[in-house]
């Protein structure tokens, strides 16, 4: 247990060990009864064993799981472990119990849980346990799980946390089949009110699903009396469910549980959490959190409801639980609600429901801002993955539909049992296969597990180092913070290799590479095939490998996959602050990533050299307070649009690096260090960008762009990149994974030394081994950046456009930061970049960097810095290695061509002071409001620098039609619409991105 | 198989009711109005003759009770959805009484009955709009809180909303339901506003169809087997205006009926009836 505790990830387990878990689960199938009980008992058992097994397995095979969302518990090379015994009350009542660490995070045991019962679309679902008022809480994965159980055994019970509005859209029916589970128990229990006929109807499933048939001779007359349909069940429900019971001849299980959701679903209160309160008056009433938004009950009246886009701000204090509403149409103020909870703990428990119902739900769009809106207050952040990532990350999930029993069903267990032996076989079958492909994946793995061992400590030393010297460490404040923790899981696994490679970037790259590409590489249908291994499929599946778009089982099997083309949801992982952008991009194809892979590397050439520039420019003006020239500070484009100024302060590193660049350039080898470096630095820059605004859109297609290119290129590149600049740029580019990885990495080894130098104040980067940190880290040098030198950077990333059919969508994207500085002057610098990219699949990403540097005395300049034009690019250019990848990549890609085109005009106010200080947040909110065409979304930040406050505003505005639209007179018309709004401020950017589809014609086939 | 909540506009009984003489006299009405009652009574054939011989409804036609004036207006008295009927309470006290022979006519049908028998509970039927996917209920003078709390108790699957009914009699007075997801209304600012109200707290979206009277707001949608989207809207001759709006339905069969004796006595064209599923019944 120990090990597996600390690897946390099931995709971890070797594929042996699900071998023997899946023999044993099959065996418990074959069993003449199963009855509930036997369940868990066997799952004990099979835990241990399995466990030990795993450790030792692990440490040569489980690498590949370095996706995996599971948190590292840095328990690795700690000795004494302490093992708590866990009962999981499960979903069809059973018990199953289980050991973990008593330092695990949560994850492990819900991941532990989920792997039991064989889940794969598990963010639905959530671990509860009743606290000391015996109120349920959900358990929070990314924290311990001896810090949220105060008192009394670990009991817990897995229940289904976010219930899908629409359940046909699950892929799989065993998610379904447990989403069952939970609502009849809501049915039953009362907290599903439904009328006699539904009961009636859900019921009538409810036996169909169990029992099959109905069958007089083997049922009898009376075999429904031992289920449970309502709350007061009689014998005339009974005999209505038996009526309707037998009228479902032939209809399969899985037929009859989507037949009981498509009638559960519609009920009022399906998947309302209800809570106690009493309003300002102090009437009783209930607040009801949904997927929607809030609803206001009194008695079972609906008396009010606050939809997720009308709510501006959620709080609590004390047993106070307060909404701010967003100012209807004629009102000039926002208003604030109160509600009085029962007690703190109930506010709290309120208000946290709400953060993660919002992020889940809400969150769904690629553009929606980040946690911002929510997270301000609490650290609590909802830290899994949103429905939208969540659903396309299942459209992943390409093994096939895996038997299981339903729990208490008799007539089905016989012939579970029967089908039993056959399924151990394609198991089998499958696990071999699956041995095969991960055959490759082995080495990378080897080295991987070398490298963790290692990265941990190394990042644990270097952590402390950092903490002891300095505290500020915790980085960009809320900003930072905020945006970076919901990946941090992935980021941390990821900064893992960074550490890994950390003597080398390539490594550590080409390690992520491996994985990945195995996942992507590997021809889908080999996948399909092969990937029965519940350890594959949670890779795949968690990881988001990007499997070939258009061909997984699951589109196959299912409609209700979002329209877009199935992508890993690794971006969440890799970029923290938009996940979900990453994952639309993903679903282009590697062919398209190699199409742009090409041109991205012209703008990765522009980078470097912009860099490169910058950095000279940085070491002669500068003359920073420790010997770096800090002085004259450009403002960085990130700047502008970053919300992140205040955050920043830090100029001391970022000329460190710069130094260390420039040295670098000197060495050949160092090329591509430097190389790296810069990349680094711009990505660092973007994720400023990110985070500060919620551009996301573009920056963070970027990110996932490089993600789906970074597979391919990775093994070539590392090679490579000893080779020559231009390979070296090359790789880059293709690997914008592998990119952000490296950035990471040489953040870390940058700041290291950065870190003695600097001493003071100015750069307070934590070289932890936690990859937030070393985001942060860069956050923050970025922000220095703006001071002390100017990189700007503008990224520029072409969305994805998700196209169902043929149909043609064209968003533009308005963003508008103002902000005012009551300050100096303003000089203005106005980039312009123009990429275009057209390439044929679902989605297409392009990256096109612009940095450009200058010395900003407080001059207004001009640029228009970089005009790349990309487009579709014969695959073949990808990087070395990854020629199956490319090839299978190719095969499937999508007919759909889109058209992107991405604008952006800045004008950039330079900061002659140089901020230092990193300014505080006061507020930021995110408003968002929808009509059919259009989606307006408004982030506002309030932060204080330096005793002057600046505002900015942030507006996102997305157009979707089918017909050509005016950009020009629409950018006009936004940007005067936002002067009057706003007159007291100033527009200092706006970008126009366009996406179009192509008619299927141009086929790149 | 269909599960329920399928069919929006599916009926196969109307319930009605004949109009007693003390209908002139004696009906509440919100303004002085004279109503003849031969004219209204010929009206009213025409309404049921619509129902039952052209949409092939099964008419259950209950006798006119001279001590009951506005018992013609069935709705009132009845708030059926699926199997389950709700008998209510109706807030004029000297039209509690109607709801006796309503009972009967829908225990008849083996409906299941739910009875209203909160003493603090009043609800009028007019003030119900089931849009098929939920209720609002408008509180108004006739319905309060309480009477809306009983039937969100009867219909457990449904949201139930309640509106505020600033001006006007019912909910119902200048709004109902013109097709699946469709609602009329009228473009009073009362109506607007409480469309407004009613998007708000559903989490539905529903279309809309502003006529610009808020009495022609009031119509009776079905969806029938062989004739698909009917519409029974009030005639040209009554609001000529309104009518070319609902002359926009291209795919609704609209039949126009009139009501212009009845209206003297707040009745609208869903008043007159009470519409039943029974086939939808398990």
């Amino acid at each position: 247990m120990t090990t597996e505790s600390g690897t946390d990830s099931e995709a971890k387990q070797p594929q042996e060990n699900k071998e023997t878990e899946k023999a044993k689960a099959a065996a418990e199938p074959t069993s003449p009864q199963n009855q509930p009980e036997q369940l868990p008992a066997a799952a004990g058992h099979s835990t241990p064993a399995r466990t030990e097994q795993e450790r030792q397995e692990e440490d040569l095979v489980s690498h590949r799981s370095s996706t995996s969302r599971l948190s590292r518990s840095p328990l690795r090379g700690v000795k004494k472990v302490k093992i708590m015994q866990c009962k999981v009350t499960l979903l069809d009542g059973s018990d199953f119990t289980l050991n973990v660490e008593k330092r695990a995070k949560g994850q492990v045991l819900f991941d532990k849980i989920c792997d039991h019962l064989n889940l794969l679309e598990r963010d639905y679902f959530g671990i509860t346990c009743r606290d000391v008022e015996n109120q349920k809480n959900w358990l929070d994965p990314s924290k311990e799980l001896k810090k949220q159980i105060r008192t009394g055994p670990w009991n817990f019970a897995f229940n289904v946390k976010f219930y899908p509005p629409d359940p046909s859209q699950l892929t799989e029916d065993i998610t379904r089949y447990y989403l069952c589970l939970q609502l009849r128990d809501d049915v039953v229990s009362g907290r599903l009110p439904c009328s006699f006929a539904t009961h009636t109807v859900l019921g009538s499933y409810t036996v169909q699903s169990e029992l099959g048939d109905y069958d007089p001779e083997e049922l009898g007359s009376d075999y429904i009396s031992e289920l449970r349909f309502a709350p007061n069940q009689t014998k005339e429900l009974e005999e209505k469910v038996m009526e309707l019971h037998k009228t479902y001849k032939g209809m399969t299980p899985a037929e009859a549980e989507m037949h009981f959701l498509e009638n559960a679903k519609k009920l009022s209160m399906y998947g309302v959490d209800l809570h106690h309160a009493k309003d300002s008056e102090g009437v009783e009433i209930m607040l009801g959190v949904c997927s929607s938004g809030l609803l206001i009950y009194r008695d079972r009246l609906r008396i009010n409801r606050f939809a997720w886009p009308k709510i501006l701000k959620i709080s609590y204090k004390r047993n106070n639980f307060y909404i701010k509403i967003r100012p209807g149409e004629f009102e000039q103020f926002e208003s604030t609600i109160g509600f009085k909870l029962p007690n703190h703990r109930a506010a709290k428990r309120l208000w946290k429901v709400c953060v993660e119902h919002h992020t889940f739900f809400r969150l769904v769009s690629p553009d929606a801002p980040p946690k911002k809106f929510l997270s301000l207050g609490s650290k609590f952040r909802y830290s899994g993955r949103t429905q939208a990532q969540t659903r396309r990350a299942s459209s992943q999930i390409i093994r096939p539909a895996p038997l299981f029993e339903r729990s208490s069903s008799k007539r089905y267990n016989m012939s579970r049992s029967l089908d039993g032996a056959p399924i151990m076989e394609n198991h089998e079958t499958l696990m071999k296969d699956s041995a095969a492909d991960g055959a490759a994946k082995v080495i990378a793995k080897g080295d991987i597990i070398t490298t963790v061992t290692t990265e941990k400590k190394a990042e644990e030393e270097k952590a402390e180092q950092e903490d002891a010297q300095m505290d500020a460490v915790e980085m960009p404040e809320p900003m930072a913070t905020t945006p970076l923790r919901q990946d941090t899981k992935t980021d941390s696994e990821q900064t893992d290799f960074a550490f890994d490679g950390e003597m080398t970037a390539t490594e550590s790259d080409a390690d992520e590479d491996s994985e990945m590409r195995t996942q992507d590489t590997s021809p889908p249908e080999e996948m399909v095939k092969h990937q029965t291994n519940i350890s594959e499929l949670k890779r795949s599946f968690l990881e988001t490998g990007d499997s070939a778009p258009g061909l997984t089982e699951w589109e196959k099997r299912l409609s209700s996959s979002p329209a877009r083309s199935p992508r890993a949801d690794e971006a969440p992982m890799i970029v923290p602050l938009e996940p979900q952008d990453t994952q639309d991009e993903k679903p282009a194809g590697e062919g398209t990533k190699e199409e742009v892979e090409p041109k991205v590397t012209e703008a990765a050439g522009y980078l470097v050299k912009y860099v490169v520039d910058s950095i000279a420019t940085d070491l002669a003006t500068s003359s920073g307070p420790h010997g770096i020239s800090l002085s004259t500070t450009m403002d960085d484009d990130v700047f502008m649009d970053g919300t992140l100024r205040e955050v920043d302060e830090k100029t001391p590193d970022s000329q460190e690096e710069v130094s260390e660049r420039a040295e670098m350039k000197v060495s050949p080898g160092a090329v591509r260090q430097e190389v790296s470096q810069a990349i680094s630095d711009k990505k660092g820059t973007l994720i400023i960008l990110k985070e500060a605004e919620d551009k996301v859109d573009t920056e963070g297609k970027e990110t996932s762009a490089a993600d789906e290119e970074e597979a391919p290129v990775v093994p070539g590149e590392a090679e490579a990149g000893e080779n020559e600049m231009l390979s070296k740029e090359k790789e880059y580019i293709k690997e914008d994974m592998s990119v952000v990885l490296e950035a990471k990495t040489t953040v870390v080894k940058t700041q290291s030394p950065t870190m003695e130098i600097k001493t003071d104040d100015m750069t307070q980067i934590k070289g932890s081994g936690s990859p937030k940190k070393a985001m942060a880290s860069w956050i923050s040098e970025g922000v220095k950046t703006d001071a002390s030198e100017v990189i700007g950077v503008s990224t520029k990333q072409v969305k994805e456009m998700k196209t169902f059919d043929a149909m043609q969508q064209k968003a533009e994207i308005f963003t508008f930061v103002k902000e005012v500085q009551t300050e100096q002057s303003k000089s203005s610098l106005t980039q312009i970049t123009v990429s275009e990219s057209s390439s044929t699949s679902l989605s297409v990403s392009t990256l096109g960097w612009v940095s450009s540097s200058e010395k900003a005395s407080a001059e207004p300049e001009e640029r228009a810095v970089v005009a790349t034009e990309t487009e579709a690019a014969p695959v073949e250019s990808t990087g070395p290695t990854s020629l199956d990848a490319v090839e299978v990549g190719t095969k499937e890609m999508p007919v759909v061509h889109t058209e992107t085109k991405t604008i952006t005009y800045e004008s950039a106010e330079v900061d002659t002071n140089g901020d230092v200080d990193p300014g505080v947040l006061l507020s930021a909110q995110t408003i968002t409001s929808e009509t059919s065409s259009t989606t307006t979304t408004t982030h506002i930040t309030k932060t204080v620098k330096g005793g002057i406050s600046e505002t900015r505003i942030e507006k996102r505005i997305v157009i979707t039609g089918d017909t050509d639209i005016d950009h020009d007179q629409a950018l006009a018309q936004a940007i005067k619409e936002a002067k009057e709004q706003h007159p007291d401020m100033s527009v200092t950017k706006v970008v126009v991105h366009k996406e179009t589809e192509i008619t299927p014609e141009d086929g790149e086939d | 198989m269909a599960g329920l909540m399928v069919g929006f506009g599916h009926y196969t009984h109307a319930i009605v009711r004949g109009i007693p003489a003390s209908l002139a006299k004696e009906a509440l009405r919100s303004s002085q109005s004279e109503v003849d009652v031969v004219n209204a009574r010929r009206e009213h054939e025409a309404y049921v003759e619509v129902l039952g011989t052209r949409l092939g409804l099964e008419v259950v036609e209950l006798p006119a009770d001279e001590s009951l004036p506005d018992c013609v207006f069935v709705e009132d008295a009845a708030v059926v959805c699926g199997d389950t009927a709700l008998i209510t309470r109706p807030g004029a006290e000297s039209r509690r009484r109607e709801t006796e022979a309503m009972k009967g006519a829908l225990k008849d049908l083996n409906l299941n009955i739910v009875e209203m028998t909160d003493e603090n509970a009043t609800l009028d039927g007019g003030d119900v709009l089931f849009t098929g996917r939920e209720f609002f209920v408008g509180l108004s003078k006739r319905t309060n809180q309480r009477g809306a709390e009983i039937l969100a108790d009867a219909f457990k699957d449904y949201a139930v909303s309640t509106v505020p009914v600033l001006e006007g009699l019912h909910l119902k007075s200048f709004c109902s339901m013109g097709g699946p997801g469709l609602i009329v209304i009228g473009s009073s600012e009362p109506a607007q506003k409480a469309l407004k109200i009613m998007q708000q707290m559903s989490d539905h979206r529903y279309d809309k169809l502003t006529v610009p009277d808020d009495l022609a707001a009031n119509c009776i949608y079905m969806n029938l087997p062989n004739k698909g989207h009917v519409l029974l809207h009030p005639t040209a001759e009554e609001f000529p205006e309104s009518v070319k709006v609902f002359e926009k339905l291209k795919d609704h069969m609209l039949i126009p009926v009139s009501n212009m004796e009845k209206v003297k006595v707040d009745g609208a064209l869903t008043c007159c009836s009470v519409l039943i599923n029974k086939k939808g019944n398990i």
